[in-house]
């Protein structure tokens, strides 16, 4: 397989390409202009279409269309414009059409900073728009995985009929690294539910609207078993484990990085430690940690936030084991030194 | 026999809920004929607004999607990217269009897309019970303006044939009114140069139409239509105000 050097972005620009993603439409936003910047090029090579929006609600609308329409759509920015998308992605999910969604995680609330941060994980795995719905969320820790991650979101999103977001940030947005590329997809799925004009059968309808009394109800039970069965087959986890571990860690993305670069550290020293990395952050593998949680007494969260999948851990520890926070709140990444001395804290 | 009247097959047999009197109904059925005219009804995508005709699909016979509060030219400019081929229309309020949709709509007609847009004024937000809208006349009461709307506290209202007007994107605008069956049909016409438009590719179309709104008005169905000829004209004058006959290109 050939290997070439990408930058985050482009990486993810070229996996939706070779997943037949054909419909880009997004806003400017730091830090993670390189989308559409690379987009506006490469998508007219292929024959597809992309849009420079007027904001990212229209944006994230246009994509509506597109997925309606039948295509492999996607959108990406970074939090100041996923918070307006989340209109869209409400939608998306009531209407059940397939997107996908990047985000490249900076610093907030309000303007924030442009560095990279993780404080979007409520807003990507409690909902985030209006409702009773779930997306899957993937978080990928290296450029390679951000093409992987975008790639297979294509899949899911197709199979399950219902958007899901990438939670990346804004240092795997822009680090280069060399990335593997896959074959482009061969065969897109039928859709028959889309949108294309009648010709040959019964008009099709795009709605998320029911207003006769219990309808939404059934419909809202309809999303439910299919988050269920998400919850049963798609949740994606990592471990890295060694004997007599005293400590585990729970981190994603490029905080789990860092952290495996100060685990390894640690075991130099002979401190027995360990790390779980959640792929998907809904859905959480709240059991596989809650089994690998078991083989410890303490546990350390480090995430770039005030302590978000904190929560989620918690879930899947019970109250039995103590568990310690470790979290930059502002924007920016620790050094692996800064993760070692708190793991020796502990 | 000679059948001299049916109902178009881009209509469904499902009862219209619009309140006796309102233009709505009158406006579906001039599209739903255009488009069977025109033989278009399997190569057609309409986006439904939210407003009184959210639930448009449940009365045109071909496929629609439903779009959130405004946004419906942006779903539509994704809809009609994706397939070129397909004719592709908007159905929007002027709360959905002139309000919450203002960005959507002047960046689909500044980007010129090939889609057609059917913009129906009635000058109140219908289906949240005759609040002010961004087209409420100056005077005219509603239940957010109680007094009639004063342009020194609520502004004035958006004229958006001429504000589209200025945009090189745009191909055709019209405005019309549905108050009186010369209107109905010169409505109909104003369609089909806007359905014209987009089929011949030469960007985009919009029709604004002037409808009654009875039961957010407080008036009968009689007095609306008589208000729309004698007050609403002359804040909103009838008329053509763009139309190119020269392609925009692809
Ligand atoms: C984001 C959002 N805000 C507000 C509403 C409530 N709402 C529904 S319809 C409507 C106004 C519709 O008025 P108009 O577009 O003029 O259409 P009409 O009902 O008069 O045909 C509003 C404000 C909504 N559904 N979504
Ligand atoms: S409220 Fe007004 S716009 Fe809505 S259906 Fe009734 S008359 Fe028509």
């Amino acid at each position: 397989m050939n290997s070439v050097l990408l930058s985050g972005c482009e990486a993810a620009a070229e996996a939706a390409i070779a997943a037949g993603c054909r419909f880009y439409a997004g806003y400017p936003i730091t830090p993670q202009n390189r989308f559409p910047e690379y987009m506006s090029v490469r998508l007219p090579q292929v024959g597809g279409v992309f849009i420079q929006a007027e904001s990212e609600l229209a944006a994230i609308n246009m994509v509506f269309g597109a997925a309606a329409a039948g295509a492999r759509a996607l959108t990406s920015s970074s939090s100041p414009g996923i918070s307006l998308k989340q209109e869209g992605i409400s939608y998306l999910a009531g209407c059940e059409l397939p997107a996908v969604i990047i985000n490249m995680n900076r610093g907030g609330p309000g303007l924030g900073d442009v560095t990279p941060s993780q404080s979007d994980y409520f807003q990507s795995t409690r909902g985030g728009g209006h409702g009773d719905y779930r997306t899957i969320v993937l978080a990928p820790w290296s450029v390679q995985e951000l093409y992987d991650f975008t790639y297979l979101a294509f899949d899911l999103a197709d199979r399950y009929r219902n958007p899901v977001l990438i939670l990346s940030d804004g240092m795997v947005a822009q680090i280069m690294e060399p990335v593997r590329l896959k074959n482009g997809v061969k065969k897109l799925p039928v859709k028959k539910w889309a949108l294309t004009g009648c010709r040959g059968r019964k008009p099709n309808s795009i709605k998320s609207l029911f207003l006769t009394p219990g309808v939404l109800e059934t419909h809202n039970w309809k999303l439910a078993r299919k988050y269920e069965l998400m919850e049963k087959r798609e949740g994606r986890w990592e471990t890295y484990v060694c004997e007599k571990m005293e400590l585990v860690i729970v981190s994603f993305g490029i905080c789990a990085r860092i952290v495996k670069e100060a685990m390894e550290q640690a075991r130099k020293e002979d401190i027995r430690v360990g790390l779980f990395r959640p792929l998907t952050l809904w859905p959480f593998p709240y059991k596989q940690l809650r089994s690998y949680l078991d083989k410890v007494e303490k546990v350390l969260v480090v995430e770039l936030n005030l302590g978000q999948m904190l929560d989620d851990v918690r879930i899947a520890a019970g109250d039995k084991r103590r568990i310690f926070f470790y979290g930059r709140p502002g924007g920016g990444v620790p050094t692996p030194e800064e993760i070692l001395r708190e793991i020796k804290k502990k | 026999m000679k059948a001299l009247y049916a109902k178009p097959k881009s209509l469904t047999d499902n009862i219209m809920i619009y309140c006796p009197g309102c233009g709505h109904g009158i406006i579906h059925r001039l599209i739903a004929e255009l488009i069977d005219e025109l033989k278009l009804r399997e190569k057609t995508i309409g986006v439904a607004p939210v407003g009184c005709a959210v639930l448009a699909y449940d009365y045109w016979n071909f496929d629609v999607t439903e779009a959130a509060h405004g946004r419906a030219p942006a779903v539509a400019t994704g809809l009609k990217r994706v397939l070129p081929d397909r004719f592709v229309f908007t159905y929007q309020g002027d709360g959905d269009l002139a309000a919450i949709g203002t960005a959507e709509i002047i960046h689909a007609a500044a980007r010129g897309e090939k889609i057609s847009v059917i913009f129906v004024n009635n000058g109140v937000y219908g289906m949240t019970k005759g609040q002010m809208a961004p087209t409420t006349i100056p005077g005219f009461k509603t239940t957010t303006s109680v007094e009639g709307r004063n342009p020194q506290v609520h502004g004035y209202p958006i004229r958006i044939c001429e504000l589209l007007a200025t945009l090189d994107g745009v191909s055709f605008l019209e405005r019309v009114a549905v108050d009186s069956i010369p209107g109905i049909i010169k409505t109909k016409s104003a369609l089909r140069k806007a359905f014209n438009c987009q089929l011949e590719e030469r960007g985009f179309s919009l029709v604004e139409v002037l409808a009654s709104c009875p039961t957010n008005w407080k008036m009968t169905p009689e007095q609306a239509m008589k208000w729309i000829g004698q007050e609403m004209v002359k804040y909103f004058p009838l008329g053509v105000y763009k139309e190119n006959s020269a392609s925009l290109g692809k």
